[in-house]
């Protein structure tokens, strides 16, 4: 039987032939993540257990990126929980407060390769499908079992398969793609699917910028969301991977529930207005809107592929008085990359704010929460209310958008900041 | 067995950070996050809830984040259970791994707040007992309501693990 790309992984996992949409499959986890955030509550049910070790602390990932440095003392404990238990449990796959956003540092590092089976404490763990990973956010409790046997079930999702054509018009980006398919799906019209992105369109992006589109498969509910491995994810494993791995494909008759054509050539910038990710809207029907903090940066829009975006729009302009910019490189790796382009010092000579990697303000931590009535536009992938500081209204769009927002001091199409000078 | 207590009624798109704002994700006891239950929708919520209080919501509940401090702060502060029309996926298996029943099911229009609510399990039936109207939930599947049975995922796995 034809499988599609999360049929053919789960298949391969669960030692079977084939699996169809709808049976329950139990499947060995190739890698468990966990960070600070939901870690130590997945520590508390794992210990309850009464069980001393994990079961194969090589497949385990550990890493503090929520809030770091840590901002307080129940933080701080959270963070010294999961360096001991790493320390303990011999897990060599350590990242500190140092290395940036668990979603980019998994793929950086070479934990997520495709064909395999990734579960991680964390809903947009689903980013990794980038690369042709079956990966999927859990809960604390559920990483305990996985921790306790490695082993989780599934149900097989059904698969959607959302292609992409068109030529790429000016100032759209792979968020402005993706806000167009929440449009078009809401946020519920992938609960428990399974997220193809497919097409030209894709096909031409860096794996940085499928990693946007993968990241947003959750908005829409999805299980998984994941793009084929080709050549372009070969060549970004190539001095990553440390591991063999089977770059599995969909077959080409494989059955999808539906197939959803996007052509793009026409699309403008999209911005999700407050409060649901799915509220989506083109830029010129919230043009004019005052901003008072623009936020370049997470799991979303943390790449170098954004920084580059962001900084071509902020470089000689000035941000005035009115904003504050905030710009958090994904991870070490994207920060030093955008040290050596020269990004950071056209932030910083702008007026922004540039700050560690690590998730920043995103879920309402530290570095940027804003006061009740105040206005965010952010290039991460939530605007639900009270997410940044109760009160606050976030809108979300394409790192373009948020630059020129930032020096226009109101949400602006990035052309129009050119035509004003 | 069935479950009996007062309705909480909700919309839509009740999301992870209305049920639990991320700052308190630094916290893990369930008494605790209790305090902070749906904090984002109402913070005055936790004053006004009593232990065995059932929630009839509407479609997508518990969207977003895949924290499961979100179930547990409901089950901290003494939510006996959640109905709702569709529930999103990392919550649903959540709230069942810390046994913290959730029965999809549309019934939110035959509910007022603080309707007495009376729900079986077993039988995924559920009803006014002030009005007598009633409503038919999707079976829980076969190996969730195992561990539902065992009370959790976590006694699941313990009788199930080697001894010694
Ligand atoms: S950047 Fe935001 S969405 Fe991404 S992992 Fe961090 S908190 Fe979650």
């Amino acid at each position: 039987m034809a499988m599609t790309l999360s049929e053919k992984i789960l298949a391969r996992a669960a030692g079977r032939a084939e699996v169809s949409p709808g049976e329950i499959v139990e499947v060995p986890v190739d890698v468990a993540m966990i960070h600070e955030g939901t870690g130590p509550l997945a520590l508390k049910s794992f210990r309850s257990l009464g069980l001393e070790k994990v079961w194969d602390p090589s497949k385990v990932v550990v890493i503090l990126d929520h809030y770091a440095p840590s901002p307080s003392e129940a933080a701080a404990e959270n963070q010294k929980m999961l360096r001991d238990f790493a320390k303990e449990q011999g897990i060599a796959a350590f990242y500190d407060i140092d290395q940036g956003i668990c979603h980019q540092v998994l793929p950086e590092k070479g934990h997520a390769l495709p064909g395999q089976i990734l579960v991680g404490t964390d809903s947009h763990t689903c980013t990794a499908g980038a690369l042709g990973v079956f990966a999927t956010g859990i809960g604390s409790t559920e990483m305990a079992g996985v921790f306790a046997t490695g082993r989780i079930w599934f149900k097989v999702p059904e698969s959607l398969k959302l292609v992409y054509r068109g030529s790429i018009p000016p100032y759209i980006t792979p968020m402005d793609i993706i806000l167009a398919t929440m449009k078009r799906l809401t946020s519920e019209g992938g609960n428990y699917k399974a997220l193809e992105f497919a097409g030209p369109v894709v096909e031409a992006m860096t794996v940085g910028q499928r990693m946007t589109l993968c990241n947003m498969a959750i908005e829409m509910g999805g299980k998984v969301g994941m793009v084929a491995p080709d050549a372009v994810t070969l060549a970004y494993l190539r001095d990553r991977a440390k591991e063999p791995f089977q770059a599995l494909a969909p077959d080409a008759d494989a059955t999808y529930e539906e197939t959803i054509e996007f052509d793009i050539s026409r699309l403008v910038p999209q911005v999700a207005c407050p409060h649901s990710v799915d509220n989506v809207r083109d830029i010129g029907e919230v043009e004019g809107t005052t901003i008072h903090q623009a936020f370049l940066g997470t799991c979303t829009n943390g790449r170098l592929e954004d920084l580059r975006l962001g900084a071509a729009v902020v470089k000689g302009k000035k941000i005035p008085p009115s904003v504050r910019m905030i710009v958090i490189p994904a991870s070490r790796e994207v920060f030093l990359g955008a040290l050596k382009e020269g990004l950071v010092q056209t932030f910083v000579e702008a007026g922004a704010i540039v700050a560690n990697p690590n998730c920043g303000p995103c879920c309402g931590n530290h570095q940027g929460i804003l006061a009740p009535g105040e206005v965010c536009l952010s290039t991460a992938n939530r605007n639900f209310s009270g997410r940044m500081g109760r009160g606050a209204q976030l809108y979300l769009a394409s790192p373009q958008v948020v630059a020129a927002s930032a020096v226009a001091g109101r949400i602006v199409h990035p052309a129009r900041l050119w035509q004003a000078g | 067995m069935p479950i009996t207590g007062r309705a909480w009624v909700f919309g839509d798109k009740v999301d992870t950070d209305v049920i639990l704002p991320g700052k308190y994700l630094v916290l893990s006891d369930e008494g605790e996050l209790g305090k902070h239950a749906l904090e984002g929708f109402d913070p005055g919520f936790v004053t006004k809830v009593q232990p065995g209080d059932i929630i009839v919501g509407g479609r997508y509940f518990g969207c977003g984040s895949s924290r499961e401090q979100a179930p547990v702060a409901l089950k901290g502060v003494g939510i006996a259970a959640v109905v709702a029309e569709t529930f999103a996926r990392i919550f649903y298996r959540n709230a069942l791994n810390i046994g913290l029943p959730a029965l999809e099911c549309r019934a939110r229009h035959l509910f007022q707040d603080g309707d007495p609510v009376s729900l079986n399990l077993e039988t995924g039936e559920i009803r006014n007992l002030r009005t007598g109207q009633m409503a038919q939930a999707k079976p829980i599947p076969p190996f969730m309501m195992d561990i539902i049975a065992a009370g959790g995922l976590m006694n699941k796995i313990r009788v199930s693990l080697p001894k010694g």
